[in-house]
């Protein structure tokens, strides 16, 4: 029996009729393939084409801010699913929630992963910001993508804010009153906050009934907080992010000088 | 050989015809097009060797993308979203905690009224947040770890992040009862505990009585603690000798202060002295039950 070569098993399967009507032509393993790889294709051309040794290393970058990105396209994978169960007026929301959970297949495993992505997501942006500051990497010429960076962070933040509400329970409402009751308290703006009666703000117009949609939290929050969580911030974040991105891949990961 | 050049030939055609996303990466060379080598602009790390994205950093943040969806996968199996009682207005829980990525601020509350904890605080936060590059001039320490070379910036965010942030949400989540009284892990929550409110105002300690007189006691205070802490701060760094934490400045504490600028000293100044202030308003209220330093019919600090 002759000896078993695996190069020759390889270039008999990958030279035959079946397989080359199947993926065409082979892939070649050279620098200038390895580049085109990445500059050619759509999604990876995010990266630049070569990086610097240390900055492919677990220990430099501890890959948060890619941990954060995956997370993020977790929850709009898992957040196109939960639309088409959840209607966001008072009557059916919590309703939806229980028939999600109990009766929609995979609906609670949708619901689990969309809020656990969301909350790893707010982790997972803290620990990119806290390595980020511990490189110095917002330093120049990077300082202007660490400010996009926080922006990044408060849109994060207020993403996971406005989709707290929406399970509309006694959790998300009451939440939700703490957390904009602030708004009440804004100088100037909110009824209850400091040199109110210059502008004549009052409950029903002033900083947190724009948020609300109202004088207090009720169906006009649930659907302004609904569309905020599932169109206007993820828009917002989606064009800051392509700005983040592009700055990263433009500059570089940040190195030893 | 030759009907793999022919195939990739009609890949080719088929590429510039229907302009296939995935099939333009394998434009093969002899296409005709000259493709784009993209310009890699050097920007740090000069002379350190460089690898190719593909495949060395595409396969660590694949299997790193496969390893978190498999952990978010089994967690999410294993651990319900809560989902509580049907939303009930007129039927508020006690106690009533804000999603604990702001537990922080709430907890913030305790010592100061929401105007300054709940919008003021934030503000300088995310402001601040963002003012760091242009604060921090120390060029060392750019890509790479160290705690010698910028000690000074270390310590503020550390004790801003984790310290006052981070801290403060788990005392908010796990020390916080009805009434947002302190109860200890395990401890019964009393809805019923009566906590004595022995706070006073710092100027009502001193024996003023009037408005008037509170006020300008309590603000020549505050203007009296921001004038001691720029002068802490302007001397300390006047001080320092050359060498570690800020080796890039040779003339030392002098030198620093003249690149550093007056603009960024007083933002930096006012930034950091107002993070202390929130531990000494901690410490006057713990020690000395002290409510209000500053007490105006508007606002009180």
């Amino acid at each position: 029996m002759a000896k078993f070569d695996w190069n020759e098993t390889k270039r008999q399967i990958t030279d035959s009729q079946a397989w080359q009507s199947i993926f065409r032509h082979g892939y070649e393993d050279t620098p200038r393939n390895r580049i085109l790889m990445v500059s050619g294709n759509v999604w990876l051309h995010l990266h630049p084409s070569k990086v610097q040794k240390h900055a492919v290393r677990l220990r430099f970058t501890w890959c948060m801010g890619g941990i954060t990105f995956l997370l993020f396209l977790v929850t709009v994978v898992t957040g196109v699913y939960l639309m088409f169960y959840y209607r966001p007026t008072a009557e059916y929301a919590y309703a939806d929630m229980k028939y999600l959970e109990f009766d929609m297949p995979f609906g609670m495993l949708m619901r689990n992963m969309h809020r656990w992505a969301a909350h790893g997501m707010v982790i997972a942006v803290w620990l990119h910001m806290f390595r980020v500051f511990m490189t110095g990497s917002y330093k120049p010429p990077r300082e202007f993508n660490w400010v996009v960076g926080v922006i990044l962070l408060v849109l994060t933040l207020l993403l996971s804010f406005t989709g707290y509400l929406l399970p509309w329970d006694q959790l998300s409402i009451w939440a939700v009153t703490v957390g904009s009751n602030m708004a009440r308290a804004t100088p100037l703006l909110g009824h209850g906050g400091p040199f109110h009666e210059v502008l004549g703000v009052n409950p029903v117009y002033d900083a947190r009934a724009f948020i609300f949609g109202g004088a207090e939290i009720g169906p006009h929050t649930l659907l302004r907080f609904y569309i905020l969580h599932c169109i206007f911030f993820p828009l917002i974040a989606g064009i800051f992010m392509a700005v983040h991105f592009w700055r990263i891949r433009r500059d570089g990961m940040s190195g030893p000088l | 050989m030759a009907s793999r050049e022919g195939n990739e030939s009609a890949v080719a055609m088929r590429a510039a015809g229907a302009a296939a996303g995935g099939a333009a990466a394998r434009t093969p060379a002899g296409g005709g097009s000259k493709r784009i080598e993209a310009p890699i602009k050097k920007t740090g790390g000069g002379g350190e060797e460089k690898l190719h994205t593909w495949p060395f950093l595409v396969r660590s943040e694949f299997l790193m993308a496969i390893l978190v969806i498999i952990v978010l996968t089994v967690w999410s199996l294993l651990l319900n979203a809560p989902l509580e009682q049907p939303s009930n207005p007129t039927r508020t829980p006690n106690p009533s905690k804000a999603p604990w990525y702001f537990l922080g601020l709430q907890e913030m509350l305790v010592f100061f009224d929401p105007w300054y904890a709940g919008v003021v605080l934030p503000s300088f936060i995310i402001v601040g947040l963002m003012l760091i590059p242009y604060l921090d001039i120390n060029p060392k320490g750019n890509g790479y770890y160290t705690f010698r070379e910028r000690m000074f910036e270390i310590l503020s965010f550390f004790i801003g992040f984790h310290i006052l942030w981070v801290s403060f949400i788990i005392i908010g989540t796990f020390f916080r009862g009805p009434g947002w009284n302190w109860f200890w892990p395990g401890q019964v929550w009393d809805p019923h505990l009566v906590e004595a409110l022995t706070n006073v105002d710092l100027p009502y300690m001193f024996g003023f009585r009037d408005y008037l007189a509170s006020a300008i006691f309590g603000l020549s205070l505050i203007v009296g603690y921001f004038v001691v802490g720029y002068a802490g701060l302007y001397y300390w760094i006047r001080s320092r000798p050359s060498g570690d934490p800020w080796s890039a400045f040779p003339g030392g504490g002098p030198e620093i202060l003249k690149k550093w600028g007056p603009v960024r000293f007083g933002i930096t100044g006012f930034l950091l002295i107002a993070m202390a202030g929130v531990f000494i308003k901690m410490a006057l209220r713990h020690a000395l039950n002290i409510k209000y330093i500053l007490v105006t019919p508007w606002i009180n600090i």
